[in-house]
């Protein structure tokens, strides 16, 4: 049995969770089938090699500190094709994403995505994707070689941070043909709202159907004292801002009640708000995602819950 | 200066869906097949830079299949000048349909190809990636907001927590399309009729698609419900709650 390399992610100096949720589940999969784990740093992440303590060692490939989707994507290509690792894991996320569907492309090299659990199997290693939005689980036996991209919370990142002084290998990567250029970070624009910090969260999704029906929303919100937030869709078709979103490209969010009305629970949209203390979904789908991560659930129609709730709390 | 846009079916998540006899497929024989929303987008966006002068000709491609020609006649009725159909295969998973648009386009002249970031059902990957590395040109994806300038694109790719990163990309190029600029149209009925008598689609046979990326499905099923959610009976019980969390 193989290595495993576990791609980091960096973001203004600092490893993102993906990075450690990733790496404490490589450290449990190498130590059960006999493999190292080895986590592969861009840019100048050297001094932060201790934060690996996970990882029986470090390939550095070096180059910019600013993410590149074509030359670090060579760059794993060329450190895979010279340890010949096992599993290859990368985050399910934006970085991600552009890497491990080139290298595993270019090498010929299975590729699992979406993946919320994995365990070595005999001889290789058993994936469960979570597909179609969250409502089915397809279990993957992978052998030879694999790529396999890690949705962002499906592990504890808590349990992948450990200090210790991996040895750090400098590694003569390829850097790709210069075809795509960094030029600038763009911070989120200034926001009237920061739901991050909100106690209470009144979130719609979908399942509110039309622009003009987030008013009641916003009624039970102004009740409860609490903001609005909402789920990707809503903020593509224009009916909120981006401040609002949470989720995957949106904000990640722990307030202490979030209410879920009408969403239906997408890995995108769960990464972000299965941290908070209490989670209420009302949703008319009774097999809706949302209610597996929900601590309180109604399967019903969420205008009649909430027309009736702001009636009650009204009085 | 031309696009071409990559459009696929998905299942509909509004339906339910079950597994089929195999226990590794899902049951197909009753759900519904709606356009992978991100492709909406990424047809939107294409659409707006065409209308913004930037771009010549927007085509729309996509593979043979049930309701395809009305997909692909609603994309010219949104704004597409034409559509083309990938004939005489069935790619199967991502890595056949980069194949598929790869062995279809690398004679055309495209400046850009885009399609949508990912889609429900792609569990060997993400096609845009995928086909970039069989055309042996650049990608980037979770692209919303695409701006052209001489020989390049200038992309916004989203980060977490509503940070961007721009690049500038050599084309020709594949984005994946997280997003358009605005949310994408809808074509109405009595315009896509028209189109269906006036336009035709043009036919392309995708060749060889090579080999399907080889994972083995052990199994599909709906997540084991674990604890779950206390399933609340009425009003009363949900204002219960909600004192108890201190929310009211």
């Amino acid at each position: 049995m193989g290595d495993i390399l576990v791609i980091t992610e960096h973001l203004k100096g600092e490893f993102q969770d993906i990075t450690f949720e990733m790496l404490g589940k490589a450290k449990e999969l190498a130590g059960a089938s006999g493999g190292q784990c080895i986590a592969v740093t861009f840019g100048n992440m050297n001094g932060k090699a201790g934060e690996l303590g996970m990882a029986h060692s470090v390939v550095s490939v070096g180059g910019s500190d600013d993410f590149n989707p074509e030359s670090y994507a060579a760059a794993v290509q060329s450190v895979v094709s010279a340890k010949s690792p096992s599993l290859v894991m990368v985050g399910s996320t934006s970085m991600g994403m552009d890497i491990a569907n080139s290298v595993a492309t270019a090498l010929d090299i299975t590729t699992v995505s979406y993946c919320a659990d994995m365990s070595s199997s005999d001889g290789g290693f058993s994936v469960t994707s979570s597909m179609y939005g969250g409502k089915m689980n397809v279990v993957t036996d992978v052998s030879g070689s694999a790529v396999a991209m890690v949705l962002a919370g499906a592990f504890n990142a808590d349990a992948g941070k450990s200090a210790g002084s991996p040895t750090v290998e400098d590694f003569a990567a390829e850097t790709g043909a210069g075809k795509v250029r960094f030029k600038q970070l763009i911070e989120p624009e200034a926001a009237d709202v920061d739901i991050t910090q909100s106690d209470i969260l009144v979130a719609v999704g979908r399942g509110i159907g039309s622009k003009d029906d987030i008013e009641l929303a916003e009624e039970l919100a102004d009740i409860l004292d609490a903001d609005l937030a909402c789920s990707r869709p809503l903020v593509d078709a224009g009916w909120m801002s981006k401040a609002h979103q949470v989720g995957k490209s949106g904000m990640k969010v722990k307030p202490k009640v979030y209410i879920a009305l009408g969403i239906s629970g997408a890995p995108e949209h769960i990464e972000g708000m299965k941290s908070s203390s209490t989670i209420i979904a009302i949703n008319s789908d009774k097999n809706a995602p949302i209610f597996d991560v929900a601590h309180y659930g109604m399967a019903e129609d969420l205008f009649d819950v909430v027309e009736e709730l702001v009636e009650e709390l009204e009085d | 200066m031309k696009i071409a846009v990559l459009l696929k079916k998905v299942p509909d998540l509004v339906e339910d869906l079950e597994v089929d006899a195999s226990g590794k497929e899902l049951d197909t024989d009753d759900i519904k097949f709606k356009l992978n929303e991100y492709d909406d987008h990424a047809l939107e966006e294409a659409i707006l830079l065409k209308e913004s002068g930037a771009v010549d000709e927007v085509v729309a491609m996509a593979v043979d299949g049930e309701d395809v020609d009305k997909m692909l006649f609603t994309a010219i009725a949104k704004g597409a000048d034409k559509a083309v159909k990938l004939t005489d295969g069935n790619p199967a998973d991502s890595h056949q349909l980069g194949k598929a648009f790869s062995n279809v386009l690398e004679s055309a002249n495209y400046d850009l190809v885009f399609t949508g970031v990912q889609s429900v059902d792609d569990r060997d990957g993400q096609l845009g990636p995928i086909l970039a590395s069989y055309l042996h040109v650049p990608c980037v994806s979770v692209v919303s907001g695409v701006a052209l300038s001489g020989e390049t694109a200038v992309v916004h790719k989203e980060y977490s927590g509503g940070m961007m990163a721009e690049f500038e990309v050599d084309m020709p190029a594949v984005l994946g399309i997280q997003a358009a600029k605005q949310a994408p149209r809808y074509a109405p009925v009595s315009k896509i009729r028209q189109v269906q008598e006036t336009a035709s689609i043009m036919e392309a046979s995708m060749g060889d698609v090579g080999s399907a990326n080889g994972s083995a499905v052990a199994s599909m099923a709906p997540p084991t419900k674990g604890s779950g959610a206390e399933m609340l009976d009425d009003i009363d019980d949900l204002i219960d709650v909600l004192k108890d969390k201190g929310a009211i």
